[in-house]
Parts: structure tokens; sequence; C-alpha cells
């Protein structure tokens, strides 16, 4: 059993919701996003999520490839990012993931990427880019070593699709709100809500919800039918501005933000 | 003029039978997208093979293609080049003489036919030098399409007139402000949008790269440029060629040249990648050269990359060269020792450039001129009836500025 499932077997007894801040590894330094992983755990954040830049994120919309870009032209390198993990998942009281492109986990070395980063204390991988006919491999190699490989299932997904996506995803699905880019949204889509509600009866798995969510309304809509709720752009967004500004400041910010909507869980 | 698509793929021999249903060529291509794209890319892939099925959708093709296109495009003994060269004869395929002045039409012609066959209403490109812009923006003007084509600022500047083409022709240009500012920015761009869009907009990808199945269907509607060469061959000279040679940047011209080839072992194929300034790093766009397998835009191909995956700057005087990946069926053409690549320098195809205006009177593209300079420096010194066939995959006159600046010289 990996820590995720752990984590949300947990939630699940005590009838709690998970929310998984996003943030950018490296932006504006690797100690920043040390001291914010453990600012954003200490104020209630069940899980983290790591984005790995990557100089051509497809998925990802202007906010969090920014963050990208500011963190590869600092020369941001993957070992130096492996290198923090390792010094601050210990300190976590939660799980992290890696969001990565597959370009970097295949330049890397499949093998060699999983073992990195389970040495690294990292409980899991969303790899955005490698597509459930592209992943068998990987989920092998994730399997053997207790890593969860997190799929993503979107509105566009053709139900019988998505019911075999939810079959080799492990740790949980990630439900992408809308069909487009990563990035804050005041309206999510109305369906959304029932969209969630089917694919819960379709599996076991805990349902967490992603892109666009960056409200506490959002929070109080969405919680109820999902296992968690992920927020990324948002937090992003508070952090760029940490090359300006006394960063004991916007941690300080970062963690209100998060706070407040981890208060609007039910 | 042939442009029977489910015949030729019927008579591929297994050597030539890819991608398979992964969209593999080998152990290249493939679909590294996010799951969003999915759906659209099935749309895509099932639609074509419907459309190759459909005698209706040939014929419509081949009546544009003659007479929007102005195919066939015409076979030519350069026999004053030959002659200054010494050695074999060069043969030109003329895609120049197409309109818009390049090969990118016999594409976006055959993708847009298939965006109305999706009930698609709107269309999205990328382009880099323009050629594909403008294609792009000809085909959607030609069918009442409206068109946005993502570019980058940088090669914004560089192409002013393309961009204002496209203007003319109706389409909207959206200056790419991220990463680079080029090609591969206005790739990830155009995804972007694509995204978000899927229900009523296609992605008319210009090149043989990108996530299965463009590198097919690019591949297959360019494969009329191979296909005319080798009826033409056998009308002139009555054999085929000895070999054929043709620029690589994503590898389109190159691909649609060399795919009728393959089967026809005994004719040598050469890619020519762009060499830039030199071949340190950053001085040169040429994956297949100096790059490594890896993920670059939804698809698993030769790439220049850093240790990390991060994607490297390259460099070619040539934008539409001027990208660090390269189709997968052109990997695998390498890997299995079909087609030999090589790369020419930014100053040797300047020369070739010279020679090919001042003997023949053609103007060739930037990006042609790499073939040209390969071609010749290949014929050079083989038997005099020896045929090189090298593919002038466009016309140089969207470069005059580009080559006023690379001469010194200014205007006004």
């Amino acid at each position: 059993m990996s820590s995720i499932d752990q984590l949300f077997a947990k939630l699940r007894s005590e009838n709690r919701k998970a929310l998984m801040p996003f943030i950018t590894a490296g932006d504006p330094d690797v100690a920043f996003t040390s001291a914010v992983l453990q600012e954003l755990v200490k104020r209630g954040a069940h899980m983290c999520e790591v984005g790995i830049p990557y100089s051509d994120p497809i998925a990802d919309g202007p906010v969090i490839q920014a963050s990208y870009t500011r963190a590869l032209e600092k020369k941001i390198k993957l070992c130096d990012i492996l290198t923090m993990l390792g010094e601050t998942t210990p300190k976590l009281a939660a799980p992290a993931v890696t969001m990565v492109s597959y370009a970097i986990v295949y330049r890397h070395g499949v093998e060699k990427y999983c073992d990195d980063v389970r040495a690294a204390g990292v409980a899991g991988l969303i790899v955005p880019d490698l597509p459930v006919e592209e992943s068998p491999q990987l989920l092998k190699i994730c399997s053997a070593r207790e890593l969860s490989l997190i799929q993503l299932v979107t509105p566009l997904t053709p139900r019988e699709r998505a019911i075999r996506i939810c079959e080799t995803s492990t740790g949980f699905v990630y439900y992408v709100s809308v069909a487009g880019i990563t990035g804050e949204r005041t309206q999510l889509p109305p369906e959304l809500a029932e969209n969630v509600a089917w694919l819960r009866q379709q599996t076991k798995l805990p349902i967490c919800i992603g892109f666009g969510v960056s409200q506490p309304e959002h929070v109080r809509l969405l919680a109820p039918a999902a296992d968690g709720l992920i927020v990324g752009s948002a937090i992003v967004r508070r952090i760029a501005t940490a090359a300006e500004r006394p960063r004991e400041e916007v941690l300080k910010e970062v963690g209100d933000y998060v706070e407040t909507l981890i208060k609007s869980l039910p | 003029m042939s442009t029977n698509i489910a015949s030729s793929a019927e008579k591929r021999d297994a050597a030539a039978a890819v991608p398979d249903k992964q969209g593999r060529f080998g152990s290249f291509g493939g679909r590294y997208v996010p799951e969003t794209l999915v759906y659209a890319l099935d749309q895509l892939e099932a639609e074509y093979a419907k459309a190759c099925a459909d005698p209706a959708f040939k014929a419509e093709l081949e009546d544009l293609l003659k007479h929007f296109v102005g195919r066939p495009s015409p076979f030519y003994h350069a026999k004053r080049l030959s002659e200054q060269v010494g050695g074999a004869q060069i043969w030109l395929k003329r895609e120049d003489l197409n309109h818009t002045g390049a090969h990118k039409i016999n594409n976006t012609i055959g993708q847009a036919l298939l965006t109305l066959r999706m009930g698609k209403t709107r269309v999205i490109a990328e382009t880099g030098a323009g050629q594909h812009g403008v294609a792009t923006a000809t085909a959607c003007a030609h069918f009442g399409l409206p068109c946005v084509v993502y570019m980058g600022e940088e090669d914004i500047r560089r192409q002013a007139p393309n961009v204002f083409s496209m203007k003319l022709l109706g389409a909207e240009v959206r200056p790419v402000t991220s990463g680079s500012r080029t090609l591969r920015d206005a790739v990830n761009e155009a995804m972007r949008d694509w995204m978000s869009s899927v229900g009523d907009t296609h992605y008319i990808l210009g090149s043989v790269v990108g996530p299965h199945p463009f590198p097919q269907i690019v591949r297959d509607f360019q494969s009329v440029i191979g296909r005319e060469t080798i009826e033409q061959s056998i009308e002139r000279i009555g054999r085929l060629p000895n070999m054929a040679v043709a620029c690589v940047g994503g590898g389109s011209n190159a691909a649609g040249m060399f795919y009728p080839f393959v089967e026809h072992k005994d004719v040598e194929l050469v890619g020519v990648e762009a060499g830039g300034r030199s071949n340190d790093p950053g001085q040169h766009a040429a994956p297949l050269t100096y790059g490594k397998p890896g993920v670059l835009h939804g698809s698993f191909s030769y790439v220049m990359q850093d240790e990390d995956g991060q994607t490297s700057d390259v460099h070619s005087m040539s934008a539409g060269l001027d990208y660090p990946g390269v189709g997968p069926e052109h990997s695998y053409w390498k890997d299995a020792g079909r087609v030999r690549y090589t790369s020419c320098r930014d100053d040797e195809a300047m020369r070739a450039f010279d020679a090919l205006a001042m003997t023949e009177g053609i103007m060739p593209a930037l990006e042609s001129s790499h073939a040209i300079a390969k071609g010749m420096e290949l014929a050079k010194g083989r038997a005099k009836d020896d045929v090189i066939v090298v593919c002038l995959s466009g016309r140089g006159d969207k470069d005059a500025s580009e080559i006023a600046r690379i001469k010194g010289v200014k205007f006004g």
C-alpha cells in the first residue's frame, strides 16, 4: 500500500476530503520550494504535487508555463530537484508526487527516474503526456517500487475509455475539470459534479479534480462529489511574486490562501 | 497523375507498412499527448481511414491538386548546374512552382478537406517560416474556414511578407511570446488552443511530426511528390533515378519524396539537415545527425535535448529548418539504414542558392538550398548518365530580405 493509498483510506474512513496544492520546483529556487512545501503541509495540505519544469509543457496554461520558464532560465537541474525532495519529504506529514513530462522521465531513464524519486521519498507520478496506451511499461516499473502512477480522465474521454483508464491508474484518478489547459477559471462546467459522480460509481479509486479550481466556492461546490481537489495556477501565481518581495510575506500569503481553501472543505 | 492514397497504401511492401495501429514506425512515433487530445486524434484517425476508402474524397483531392495547386509539378533537368558541377545529371522536382510557392499546400488542401468531413468549422495551424501558415490560410480561404495561425514573435519579425500574406488571405496571425518564440513554441501554443477547442476545431499540423496520426497523414498527402517523380523519371529518362535528395526540418517534403521510393531499394535516398554555423551544440538544427531519441511534441523520435530532457535551442539561417525535432518515420528510416541523413551548413546552402540562381535562373528557398548543396556535392565526379533528383521544395522570394541581411546588403 503506497502512502497515497493510506492517505485516502484514512480520509474516507473519516469522511473527509483532500486538498492538494501544486507548486513548481525551483521557482524562484529549490530552497523556497522546500519552504513552501513545509508551510503548506503545516497549514493542512493533505498531499503535494511538485511540478518538474519542462521546456515544452503543452497541457499547461500561461501561469504554470511561465513558472517553468523562470525556473529553467535559472538553469534548474533535475538532480537539484531530487536532492531538495530527498531533504524535504522526511519533514512532510503528507505524501508528495511529481508532475513530470515523459520527455524528462525517458531521458533520465525510466527505471532510474522511478528509483531516484522513490529514494527521494516521493509517493507517485503524474505524467500528463503519457496516455494509457503508452503507459504499461512505466506502470510496471512504478508498481514494483510501490509508486502510484496517477492517470487522467477528461470531459472528452469516452466512458468506456474512462473505465479502462481507472483500471490502470493507481493512487487516485485525476479528473480534469475542463477540456483545456491548466489555469484559474471563475466558472467551472455545470456537468462536472455529475460526470465525477458517474466515474465514482465505476471505480473504487479516489478521484481528485484539478484544472481551474481556485476559489473557496469551487471547493465547497466540488468537494462533496470527489475525494480531493487540486489547486495549481492560483498558488503558482502567488509564488511568482517571490522574486521581488520578502519571501516570508509570500510564504504567509500562500499559506493563508491554502488554509482558506482547506477550511472550505466539508 | 495519380493521387491514389488507398491503392498506394495497399501496394506497400512489408518494410514500408508503417505506422502500425499504435502509430509506431518501428520504435518511433506513438502518441505522447495529454488525455484531452486523444479524443481528437482518434476522431482524425477514423475520419482519415474513411476518407482513404472514399472515391469521392480522392477525386476531389485530385481535382484540387490539378486545378488549384497546379500539379503535377514539373520535373526539370538542371543542365547548366549539372555542367558546372561536373558529374551526374541533376534534376529538380519543382515543388516551388506549386500555388503558394512550396510543397506545403499538398498537405493543407488534404487536411482542409478532412476538416470539412469531420464537420469542424475552425482551423488552427503553426508556422515557422510562414510557408505552412500561408498554405493553410490559402486552403481555408478557398473553403471559407476561419483560420488562426500561431507564429513565434521572432519568426514574425524575420518573415514579415508571409505574415502580411496570411492576413490578406483572411487568417488571424497570433504572435507566440513564450519560450524561444520560434516554430517549436508555435506548435506548443497551437496544441494548447486545440486542447480547449477540439470540439469544433481541426489543427492542420504542417509537417510529418507530432502525435499519431499526423506523421502518417502528412506523409501520405505529400507522397504525391515522390509518386510524380517516379512517373516522370520513367517518362523522361526511362528508369528510376540513382538518388533522391531532400532537405529535412520536420521532414515533410523529404517524407513525401522518399516514401514512394522506399520499396525501390536500388534508389539511394539522402536527407539533408540544417548544419547551421557549426556542429557545436546550439549552432545547428540536425537531430538525426547529432541528437538522440526522445519525446517532443507528442512523438518519440530523434531530438535535440539536454541531459534532463529539456529541448535544446537550435540554429539555422532557414526558419523552416530551425526545429529541434524531426518526424518519427525519418528516425525509423535512419535506424533501418534505408535513408542516409547528413547535414549542410548555412554557408554551403547559401553558395548553392547562388549557383542555382546564376546557372538556372531559379531562386530556391533557403530550406531547399540545403538539398541543392548536397545534391551538387554528391553529383560531383559521378558518371554523366547517373541521375540525382533534388526536391526543390520551395521558392526563394520569401527569403530575399534575409539573404540581403546575410550578404550585408541594405535596401534604400
